[in-house]
C-alpha cells in the first residue's frame, strides 16, 4: 500500500537576530489513508512548524530550506504559489485551535464557508454551496441554522466544530488539526474528538492530530510520533508506544503520565528542552538521557525500522 | 427595548445640549464686553454715529435685548428659547436672525467638511491598511509616508502656505471666496463647477492635514489584526489573497476606525472654521469667529449651540449603525 502522504527531508530554520533555529530537522514521515497519526512533544519541539511547513504556511523570518511533501503523488514544494493556495483545504487542510478566534467575527457562519467554496470551485452553483456547506455543518453534528449565526453566537465546542466543518468542505486527503481540543472542557473534548474520528471515517482522510495530551491521544488515534528539538525520535503504534516505549525520551514523557497505580507520584523528565539556536550535538537528547553512550554525544542517530517501529536511537543499533 | 434605547439616547442628547448652552451661555458673560457698544463705538469711529449718547443708546438696546435683566433671568429666558429653537437675533448684524445666518453659511460648511472629511477618510485607512499589509508591494507601502510627515503640520499652516505657493504665486487657484465675484450664484451647471474650483484649495489642505492620522491608526490597527488566528486560517482555508485583505482584514480593523471618525467630529468642525476663515469662505465657521470677534454673544451661542447638536446627533446616528457593521454589538 503506498502512502498518501510523503514528507521527505522536510527542514525548517528560523533565521533570528541571535543565529539561525533549526526548528525541523531532516523529518521523514508516511502516512497511510485514512490513518491517525498522534505528534507529541513538548513546546517548541516542532510540531507546529511541521504542520505549517506541510501547508507552506511558514512566514518569515522562518524558511522551508530543503524536502518534499508527497500528497496522492503531488509534491506539495513544487507548485506555484497559485497552486499550493488550491491545494490548501482540497488536499490538505489545516483545522486551527479554533475555539476562541479563529473565526471572523464579522462574517456569518455561511460566509465563512461560502468563500471558501467559492476559492476552489468559483463557477459552484450558490444553492449547491449552501447545501454543500449546511450538509457539511450537519456532519460535525451542528444544527443547519449555525449557517446563518455569527461566531459571537457560539459556544467554545461549537466554534471548533465550525472549524472542523470548514476542514472537511472540500473532502482532503490529509488533515492536519492542532490541538483541536485546548481551550475546551473534558467533556466537550471528547465530544470534538469523537467528531473528528467520525468524519475522518466517512471521507476516509488523513489525520495528523497535534497535541500535549497523551491521554486523548490514547483514544482516539492509530501512530504516535514523538518530536524532540526538531527531530522525529520514534513513531510507534499506540499501544506499543504507551506500553514498551523505546526511544528513551519517549520513555521518560510515557512515564511522567499521572497513571492510576501511584496516584500523586509524578515524576517529570530532568533537564531543560534545548534551545533550538544551540542544539547538542550528537542525540539531542543525550544531556538529559540516563541511558546515554559516548556515540551519543557525537554521531546523529539515524531513524531505524524495528519491526514496524521507527525509533531514532544508538541503544538498538549498536546492540543489533 | 428598542424604543426604551432610543428614549435613553435622546435623554441623553437633550443633557448634552443642556450642558453645551449653559457654558456657552456663561463664558461670553464672564467679559464685560458690549457687543451693543461696541458695534455703536465702531460707528462712531467711522463717523457713521455721533459718540455723545452712546452710553444712553447702548442702555436703550440693552434693555430692548434684554441684557440688563439679572443673569439668572437672561439664563432662564435664554434656555426657554432654546427649547423653542428660537436663537434669537444678531446684536451686532440685527436684524438678521441666527437661524438665517446658519442656513446661509451651513450648505458651505457640510458641502467642504463633509466631502475632506469622508475622501480623507477613506484614503487614510486604505493607504494606513496597504502600509500595514505584508503582502503589499513596497511602492504602494510608500505612499503612506508622506501623508505621515503632513501630520504633524497644522491644517492651518498647510492652508497658508497652499494659498500663499498654488494661488499667490503660481495662480493655479483662486485666491480664496466661494465663488468668482462677478457671478451670480445659481444652480447652472457652471456655477457648480466654479464652486467646486474654488474649493480645491481649502480641500485639499483640510484633507492633507487629517490624512495621516487615519493612516496612522489603521496600520496599527493593522498590524494587530494581520496577526489575528482568523487572518491565519483565511490563509489555510486557501481564500485568494484579495478576498483576505478585503473581508477577514480590512472589514475588522476598520471597525474601531469608525469609532474614531464619530470622536473626530468636533475637532474636524474646528479645524474647518480656520480654514474656512483663511480662504473667506462663507460657512459656519468664519461666521462663528466672526461673531466672537464681535462679541455678538447670540451668534456665538446659535452656531456652537447648533454645532454641539449637530456632532451630538451623528455621534448617535454613528451608535445605532455600529451595530451594522460589528454584529457582536446588538442593541436591545
Amino acid at each position: 500500500m503506498s502512502a498518501i502522504l510523503q514528507v521527505r527531508d522536510l527542514q525548517v530554520s528560523y533565521y533570528t537576530d541571535l543565529g539561525r533555529a533549526t526548528a525541523l530537522n531532516r523529518v521523514n514521515l508516511d502516512l497511510q489513508a485514512g490513518e491517525k497519526l498522534g505528534l507529541v512533544g513538548e513546546s517548541g519541539s516542532g510540531k507546529s512548524t511541521m504542520a505549517l511547513a506541510m501547508m507552506r504556511m511558514i512566514k518569515a523570518p522562518g524558511r522551508i530550506e530543503s524536502g518534499s511533501v508527497d500528497i496522492d503523488g503531488v509534491d506539495l514544494m513544487k507548485l506555484t504559489d497559485e497552486e499550493m493556495r488550491l491545494a490548501r483545504l482540497s488536499r490538505i487542510a489545516y483545522i486551527p485551535q479554533g475555539a476562541m478566534n479563529s473565526l471572523n467575527p464579522v462574517l456569518r457562519i455561511g460566509a465563512q464557508m461560502m468563500d471558501a467554496i467559492h476559492a476552489h470551485v468559483p463557477d459552484m452553483p450558490k444553492e449547491a454551496m449552501i447545501q454543500r456547506a449546511k450538509d457539511s455543518l450537519e456532519s460535525v453534528d451542528l444544527k443547519r441554522n449555525v449557517f446563518d449565526m455569527y461566531p459571537h453566537e457560539l459556544s467554545g465546542g461549537m466554534k471548533q466544530r465550525v472549524c472542523i466543518a470548514i476542514g472537511i468542505l472540500l473532502k482532503p486527503k490529509v488533515i492536519i488539526a492542532d490541538e483541536p481540543t485546548s481551550a475546551l472542557d473534558v467533556v466537550t473534548q471528547r465530544q470534538v474528538m469523537e467528531t473528528i474520528d467520525r468524519v475522518q471515517k466517512e471521507i476516509g482522510t488523513a489525520v495528523i492530530l497535534i497535541g500535549h495530551d497523551m491521554g486523548l491521544m490514547a483514544q482516539f488515534v492509530d501512530k504516535v510520533a514523538v518530536m524532540y528539538a526538531g527531530r522525529l525520535t520514534e513513531v510507534s503504534a499506540v499501544r506499543d508506544m504507551f506500553t514498551s516505549p523505546m526511544h528513551p525520551y519517549a520513555q521518560a514523557l510515557i512515564k511522567s503520565l499521572p497513571n492510576l497505580k501511584n496516584k500523586g507520584v509524578f515524576s517529570g523528565i530532568p533537564g531543560l528542552a534545548p534551545s533550538l539556536l544551540r542544539i547538542p550535538s550528537g542525540c539531542a537528547f543525550h544531556p538529559r538521557c540516563t541511558q546515554a553512550m559516548e556515540s551519543c554525544k557525537t554521531i546523529v542517530p539515524e531513524v531505524k525500522d524495528h519491526s514496524g517501529r521507527l525509533v531514532a536511537c544508538h541503544l538498538y543499533t549498536e546492540g543489533a | 427595548m428598542r424604543i426604551r434605547l432610543i428614549l435613553r439616547r435622546l435623554s441623553f442628547l437633550i443633557m448634552v445640549i443642556w450642558a453645551a448652552s449653559t457654558i456657552t451661555f456663561f463664558i461670553p458673560r464672564m467679559s464685560d464686553r458690549n457687543p451693543i457698544r461696541e458695534r455703536f463705538a465702531e460707528l462712531a469711529r467711522t463717523g457713521g454715529f455721533s459718540a455723545g449718547d452712546l452710553e444712553k443708546v447702548v442702555a436703550s438696546y440693552n434693555k430692548k435685548f434684554g441684557l440688563d435683566k439679572p443673569l439668572l433671568e437672561q439664563y432662564t429666558d435664554y434656555i426657554g428659547s432654546v427649547a423653542t429653537l428660537d436663537l434669537g437675533v444678531s446684536l451686532n448684524r440685527f436684524p438678521k436672525t441666527v437661524m438665517e445666518i446658519i442656513t446661509d453659511s451651513l450648505p458651505w460648511t457640510i458641502a467642504l467638511l463633509f466631502v475632506s472629511s469622508i475622501l480623507s477618510f477613506i484614503l487614510g485607512n486604505l493607504l494606513g491598511a496597504v502600509a500595514a499589509w505584508p503582502k503589499s508591494p513596497s511602492w504602494l507601502r510608500s505612499i503612506a509616508t508622506p501623508f505621515v510627515l503632513f501630520m504633524g503640520i497644522p491644517p492651518v499652516l498647510l492652508a497658508i502656505f497652499l494659498l500663499f505657493l498654488l494661488a499667490f504665486k503660481l495662480k493655479l487657484f483662486p485666491l480664496g471666496q466661494a465663488y468668482s465675484t462677478g457671478i451670480a450664484p445659481d444652480w447652472s451647471f457652471s456655477f457648480f463647477l466654479d464652486v467646486c474650483w474654488h474649493q480645491i484649495l481649502p480641500a485639499v489642505s483640510l484633507i492633507l492635514g487629517s490624512v495621516g492620522g487615519w493612516v496612522l491608526s489603521m496600520r496599527g490597527m493593522g498590524v494587530t489584526i494581520q496577526g489575528e488566528d482568523y487572518v491565519n486560517f483565511a490563509e489555510h482555508k486557501g481564500l485568494q489573497g484579495g478576498t483576505i485583505f478585503r473581508d477577514y482584514y480590512l472589514r475588522n480593523a476598520l471597525l474601531p476606525q469608525v469609532t474614531g471618525f464619530a470622536l473626530a467630529l468636533g475637532s474636524i468642525i474646528t479645524s474647518g472654521a480656520v480654514v474656512e476663515g483663511l480662504y473667506a469662505l462663507p460657512g459656519l465657521g468664519s461666521k462663528l469667529s466672526q461673531a466672537i470677534q464681535s462679541n455678538d454673544f447670540l451668534v456665538i451661542y446659535g452656531i456652537v449651540l447648533f454645532i454641539t447638536m449637530s456632532v451630538a446627533t451623528l455621534m448617535v446616528l454613528v451608535e445605532f449603525l455600529y451595530p451594522l457593521l460589528d454584529p457582536r454589538i446588538k442593541q436591545d
